[in-house]
């Protein structure tokens, strides 16, 4: 278990020395939700309507964005070769660097979502359902791409494959919460999506870090 | 005595066939110079011995232990082309994560392994700053320190002054003389005593 709190400290450190790989997706994020307001209409009523799919699909391009990031460097200098060869579980380091890219993408996503939730004219029971849908799903966004980005892990500009994989995973994801927080808008009962968005979180915690440790392995030979 | 056993290994890269039905066997306190023209198989060979390419038919055992298993992997260290450091952290905290990986050793071990290897003083230095025969010096040292029996070092020698090359070949004996064994590749000459030759 050591070894786990190792692997996500050294990835945090990491990321804090080398800031812009962290802040890039979020300033996307931020700056794409807000756009809209200026594109579609200032208007308090239309832009309410819209507000969660817009943060939704905002937030999942945000994580797809950061995604590419998650093993490249650890392949280009030769650590992941290390982390094979080692006798730890492929599957808890593996899942550690998740926890790392969820707490480095998701967290801030989620703590930002008010800010662009009021930006967007959405009420109170709204903003919350928001921030619950953000908090149950951003985890599985972080797992399931890490199926993906151990997939792309030695193939050059492999973004767009890597969109094309993940995003058909992702679309389960968005339609539940964007739904949770719209029934919530008009004081619908939002228990079923929400579970949903659980079952989907234990679903991919379980077997995410260890498709992604076969998928590594496969991409290492 | 522990012993590495390679039987009737065959591997295959794109569609060329590397070596097929190798056999051999290294004992403890055996060093063994795998030599080969350039793509002949050698880093393949070594990575499957790591654990990181799968044979296409054969196996691999350390004492009974089959290639990949956990017990297997505790006793091997490969060293590869790279590296394997993060620009971004020191070497102290890089070496200190590479030793987590086989085994977590003290701080003040780490330090001393530093100053071992000719990197007094670059301890807080991040990785972005050593030139490429310093940053060899600190995946050697986290080699030097882990408990491992079997060593696997492609190009061990890469980068490194004629002094550096001394401390890696003393090590290698003091290694084998404790009864570990080693495998590696190297194009240049290697003044290691008793070093058996294998040719791919």
């Amino acid at each position: 278990m050591n070894i786990f709190f190792q692997t996500l400290s050294r990835d945090l450190r990491i990321a804090l020395r080398n800031p812009s790989s962290v802040l890039n997706p979020l300033l996307f994020f931020i700056i794409s939700v807000s756009l809209f307001p200026l594109a579609i209409s200032p208007e308090a009523t239309t832009l309410s309507q819209i507000a969660a799919g817009i943060i939704w699909v905002a937030s999942m391009l945000a994580v797809l964005l950061s995604l590419n990031a998650l093993f490249h460097h650890d392949f280009d200098n030769g650590v992941l070769e290390q982390m094979v060869t080692s006798h730890h579980p492929l599957a808890l380091l593996i899942l550690a660097k998740i926890t790392a890219h969820w707490l480095l993408t998701g967290i801030p996503i989620i703590l930002l979502s008010p800010l662009l939730g009021v930006f967007l004219f959405l009420d109170e029971q709204g903003i919350k359902v928001l921030m619950l849908t953000l908090l149950l799903a951003t985890p599985s966004l972080s797992l399931i791409g890490s199926i993906g980005a151990s997939l792309i892990v030695g193939i050059k500009n492999s973004g767009m494959l890597l969109s094309l994989l993940i995003l058909p995973l992702y679309i389960p994801i968005l339609i539940f919460a964007s739904s949770a927080v719209s029934q919530a808008q008009f004081g619908l009962d939002i228990n079923s999506q929400l579970y949903f968005l659980a079952m989907f979180l234990v679903l991919s915690l379980m077997s995410a870090p260890f498709v992604s440790a076969l998928a590594l392995k496969i991409s290492l030979e | 005595m522990s012993s590495l056993v390679i039987d009737k290994l065959e591997c295959q890269r794109g569609y060329s066939q590397l070596f097929t039905n190798l056999c051999f066997q290294v004992n403890a306190q055996e060093v063994v110079r795998i030599t080969g023209t350039n793509g002949s198989g050698k880093t393949s060979l070594l990575k499957i011995l790591a654990g990181i390419n799968t044979q296409e038919q054969g196996c691999v055992t350390f004492d009974q232990n089959v290639v990949k298993s956990d017990a297997y992997q505790q006793e091997v260290f490969y060293l590869g082309h790279q590296a394997a450091l993060s620009a971004e952290l020191s070497s102290l905290e890089n070496l200190e994560f590479l030793s987590a990986l086989n085994q977590p050793v003290a701080r003040e071990v780490l330090i001393q392994a530093l100053e071992d290897i000719g990197l007094k003083g670059y301890a807080d230095e991040p990785c972005a700053n050593l030139s490429a025969g310093q940053k060899r010096r600190v995946i050697l040292a986290s080699l030097f320190i882990s408990k491992a029996k079997v060593w696997l070092l492609d190009e061990p020698f890469t980068a490194l002054d004629p002094k550096g090359i001394k401390i890696v070949e003393s090590r290698i004996a003091q290694h084998c003389a404790n009864g570990g064994l080693c495998l590696f590749t190297t194009h240049q000459d290697s003044a290691l005593p008793n070093q058996r030759m294998i040719a791919l």
